[in-house]
């Protein structure tokens, strides 16, 4: 489930495609040239001199990410980053799992009420509850600061972990469960000695994706962040919703360091988890 | 180690009859989840139901009305579906052929999977930045029509059609990645069998594949257009904040952290609460009458 191996097929496919085929992939490579455009223009911005009405900066450069880092003290803003991502995982991991266990495993009354309220916040658009939680937190004096940006952060995270662990955990065999508990072992032993280790992988591929998710979670954090909570992605927006102020190109070049963190990020979870994994659990069916 | 096996409690009768309920010690596990989503969720929530009701000055209903009254506040709902609904569309029905063309396996599936996640992670901002610099004016795209003959395009981004971009870049991969799965959950027996009695793709596609994807063609629309409904970053950065893309999250931003109008902001923040659960609700409703079995696009 958590690391997919690539299966080989013999079969062979035909070379030459139907024309709805042909239309098909040229939707993908449209869309696949735009989004390079897209990443591209930034890229080549961001090391680029002087651009205005050419394909091409007149020259290269690499100043712009010396002056990003300084003026938008990056190393604080990525410490900060890295701080409220882990603290949000290691806090959702220590919710969400025992809490997927039991959904998983028991009935219990009003157990689709529970279930239907941890729907809730992922069905929900951040800013519906973003905003009332803002002001919670402002009242009890939470936020702007760290703990606020982590708590609110956590509204989505924790639901999440449970909705992708639950699957996860129901598919153990829960005769292991009966024989380890015939064999003596407490719940405490259980979960330590028998369900932690089965369940590394699942927790990992929900920790990845929660890290990914914060790292890029823009709406909750803006609203809770003061000057200095701000995460990497709240900092480049308000670089760039404050244009003009700053160089266009030191933006990008902020824009790239975020970029290339989500991907660093990104590589680590596909050594984990299966793409469609990160938007929902996938089945894996064998070939025909 | 030694483990203690459970001592029988001192009064067996109550703990018996809950514990036949399902209820017993294990469920404990569950508090701290139970105690977080009421704590962080419900309570904000209900906090805030309260203080849209209880308005600086006025009647309970005053935010409401001032909202409702203000065609310039009142129109960012008509303004936010005008933008989410038909970018959740486009996301979810231009991904069913691609996905049908791409579920069996072939070379390069892992590498165009691992690229249509890259703008899921983007993030909203990024996106944004980017578009500024592709779309806008003497970016690529522009001097690409250029070369090939076409002057005077219209204006693609700092308007809707920015914000349209963006939302069907992070919101396409994302639709098309969980068809994808839908569809790979589909038994591909089904097919085949149909296959031996005799029908062509296209009765295959429409009579097999088509209902049992249906139900999960509703989920990703309504996971699409969650996504879509809470634009708010590009609006602002790609959109024209002030007109054509003032959408309800910026008009809930606007009020609680420009206005300091608490009242007001929990105001719209129900309403867009209430507007997205409308439409989720109408699809969920549609899509409990469709198949959802064993062998289907699962729901």
């Amino acid at each position: 489930m958590a690391a997919t191996t690539s299966t080989n097929t013999t079969t062979r496919r035909r070379l030459v495609a139907s024309p709805g085929a042909w239309l098909v992939w040229a939707a993908v490579a449209f869309f696949l040239l735009n989004l390079a455009g897209v990443v591209g223009s930034v890229l080549v911005s961001s090391f680029g001199t002087r651009w205005f009405d050419s394909w091409f900066p007149e020259g290269f450069t690499g100043e712009w990410y010396g002056a990003a880092w300084k003026e938008f003290g990056l190393l604080d803003v990525i410490s900060v980053t890295l701080q409220i991502s882990l603290l949000v995982v290691l806090i959702s991991v220590l919710i969400g799992v025992p809490a997927a266990y039991v959904l998983a495993r028991r009935t219990f009354p009003f157990k689709r009420l529970v279930m239907f309220a941890f729907l809730l916040p992922i069905l929900m658009p951040p800013i519906t509850y973003g905003i009332p939680l803002a002001t919670v937190l402002y009242k009890f004096g939470l936020a702007p600061g760290i703990a606020g940006v982590v708590l609110s952060n956590l509204v989505p995270s924790v639901p999440f972990v449970i909705l992708t662990m639950t699957p996860f955990i129901e598919q153990i065999n829960p005769s292991i469960e009966s024989a380890a508990r015939m064999c003596g072992a407490g719940v405490r032993a259980l979960f330590l000695r028998v369900l932690g280790p089965l369940l590394v992988p699942g927790i990992l591929a929900a920790a990845i994706l929660v890290l990914v998710r914060t790292v890029g979670m823009f709406e909750l954090t803006f609203l809770t962040a003061g000057p200095d909570s701000q995460t990497l992605v709240v900092a480049l927006y308000y670089s760039m919703s404050a244009a003009g102020i700053r160089a266009q190109q030191s933006i990008d070049a902020m824009a790239v360091i975020y970029t290339s963190t989500m991907l660093v990020l990104l590589v680590i979870a596909l050594r984990f988890v299966n793409p469609t994994q990160l938007v929902a659990r996938v089945k894996e069916t064998p070939e025909p | 180690m030694t483990l203690t096996a459970e001592r029988a409690p001192a009064d067996p009768g109550l703990r018996h009859r809950l514990a036949e309920r399902g209820v017993d010690r294990q469920l404990l596990l569950l508090l701290p989840a139970v105690l977080f989503v009421v704590l962080l969720f419900l309570y904000p929530f209900f906090y805030g139901l309260q203080l849209s009701f209880a308005p600086a000055q006025g009647g309970p209903f005053a935010s409401y009305i001032a909202f409702f009254s203000d065609s310039y506040q009142s129109g960012t709902i008509w303004i936010t579906l005008k933008l989410a609904l038909p970018a959740a569309l486009l996301n979810v029905l231009a991904s069913v052929p691609i996905a049908y063309r791409m579920r069996g396996n072939f070379r390069g599936k892992r590498l165009l999977t691992i690229l249509l996640v890259v703008p899921i992670t983007l993030g909203t901002v990024l996106t944004a930045q980017g578009l500024r610099n592709f779309l806008g004016p003497n970016g690529w795209f522009d001097r690409l029509l250029g070369a090939i003959g076409i002057a005077d395009m219209p204006q693609l981004v700092q308007n809707y059609w920015g914000v349209f971009f963006s939302l069907v870049i992070t919101g396409f991969p994302f639709a098309f990645l969980l068809i994808l799965s839908y569809l790979s959950g589909i038994d591909p027996t089904l097919e085949r069998a149909a296959a031996t009695l005799g029908a062509d793709w296209k009765q295959r596609f429409l009579r097999i594949t088509l209902p049992l994807l249906a139900p999960g063609l509703a989920t990703t629309f309504c996971l699409t257009f969650v996504l879509a409904f809470s634009v708010f970053p590009s609006a602002v950065l790609v959109g024209d904040p002030a007109g054509s893309t003032r959408v309800l999250s910026l008009a809930a931003y606007q009020a609680a952290y420009e206005k300091f109008d608490y009242s007001l902001a929990s105001a719209i923040a129900m309403i867009m609460g209430a507007v997205e659960l409308i439409v989720i609700g109408v699809v969920l409703l549609a899509r409990s009458q469709l198949y959802t079995g064993t062998t289907g696009g699962k729901g």
